[in-house]
């Protein structure tokens, strides 16, 4: 175990958009949880030049923990994603990468599980999931609520994708897996996780899950409209055909 | 093969089952109550399938975790990194 933390390295990616508030806190629980475990690490932002000065904060917090640890990998304006990913894993220099909100909804505590998890049976993809054992919500009504289930539920019909929770975006992947797989993906938004976790196991990698806490925005608004419901349906029924 | 053909092929294989029992397009000689059966089989899968999805559904949203404390240890947590945060020197101005 002691030699196994002495090799691997953790690179964690955090799009950003506006989270001055948010970043900060969770940089520090990030940083508190590896120390904690013990794993080496490095946190990899990626700002698509929020206006509110995320980057500005980002540049104290560079300064705070030390270049090695926050890497700053600015992109001039809002790209997407999966380009962000792209971006990002770039400048990894871990042999895992971890993906998750930098909005607070997904707590880095779950990370040493997610770490433990994936050695378990060397797994290569690690997800959290919301829907399994002691994962589940935080400041969801009962119409989220449903509307989640229900989605849930018709993709495990429709797809059976393996995996439990595939609209999340909280995962660890080795990194050869995360390249191949943002490679094959070609849709936008969350529908994005959707595809990331679904060709995974079309490639035939593995996939272990850990239940996940998921506390809805603390700060900042949280979204789920009528654009989302049709482009999950439309995503849905892409991955239906293709995959 | 992509997921619609399998279910393609599924219910393909279902249906065509079905219609040679119901059109004797097979010898298996079903007995006149037997073929009321058949006849009526897809209705009755479908509606049960129908109210399988319901309760696993409204079972699921029932029993949805609702992580309290999670978002209260958060909140303290929160708390705690403001203050070591700005001893560390971040200024949010």
């Amino acid at each position: 175990m002691a030699s196994k933390k002495g090799s691997d390295k953790y690179s964690v990616l955090l799009p950003t958009y506006n989270e001055r508030d948010n970043l900060p806190l969770i940089v520090w629980l990030l940083v508190r949880a590896f120390q904690q475990s013990g794993h080496d690490f490095e946190i990899i932002v990626i700002d698509d030049g929020s206006p509110d000065g995320t980057l500005e904060v980002a540049q104290q917090l560079e300064n705070i923990y030390g270049k090695d640890k926050i890497v700053l990998r600015p992109r001039a304006k809002k790209l997407g994603l999966g380009t962000a990913y792209i971006h990002g894993m770039k400048h990894a220099t871990g042999n895992f990468v971890i993906i998750m909100d930098a909005d607070l909804s997904h707590h880095p505590k779950f990370i040493p599980e997610f770490i433990s998890k994936q050695q378990e049976r060397d797994y290569d993809v690690v997800s959290g999931t919301r829907y399994r054992g002691s994962g589940g919500v935080y400041g969801w009504d009962l119409k989220r609520k449903l509307i989640s289930r229900g989605a849930n539920y018709l993709t495990q019909i429709l797809l059976r994708p393996g995996a439990s929770d595939l609209t999340g975006s909280f995962r660890l992947y080795k990194k050869a897996v995360l390249e191949k797989l943002v490679e094959s993906c070609v849709s936008k938004g969350y529908v994005f996780q959707m595809e990331m976790i679904v060709r995974a196991r079309q490639l035939g990698f593995t996939i272990g899950e850990v239940p996940i806490t998921f506390v809805d925005r603390v700060y900042g608004e949280s979204k789920l409209g009528g654009n989302e419901v049709i482009s999950f349906a439309k995503g849905l029924l892409y991955l239906f055909a293709t995959t | 093969m992509t997921k619609l053909l399998q279910w393609l092929l599924g219910v393909g294989l279902l249906l065509g089952t079905w219609a040679c029992l119901v059109w004797d397009l097979v010898p298996a000689q079903l007995t006149p109550q037997w073929k009321e059966v058949v006849w009526v089989a897809p209705m009755y899968l479908l509606m049960s399938f129908a109210c399988y999805s319901l309760a696993t559904i409204g079972y699921r949203v029932a029993t949805f975790n609702d992580c309290e404390d999670a978002a209260k240890e958060l909140q303290q947590e929160i708390e705690e990194a403001r203050r070591d945060l700005a001893k560390k020197g971040l200024k949010l101005s």
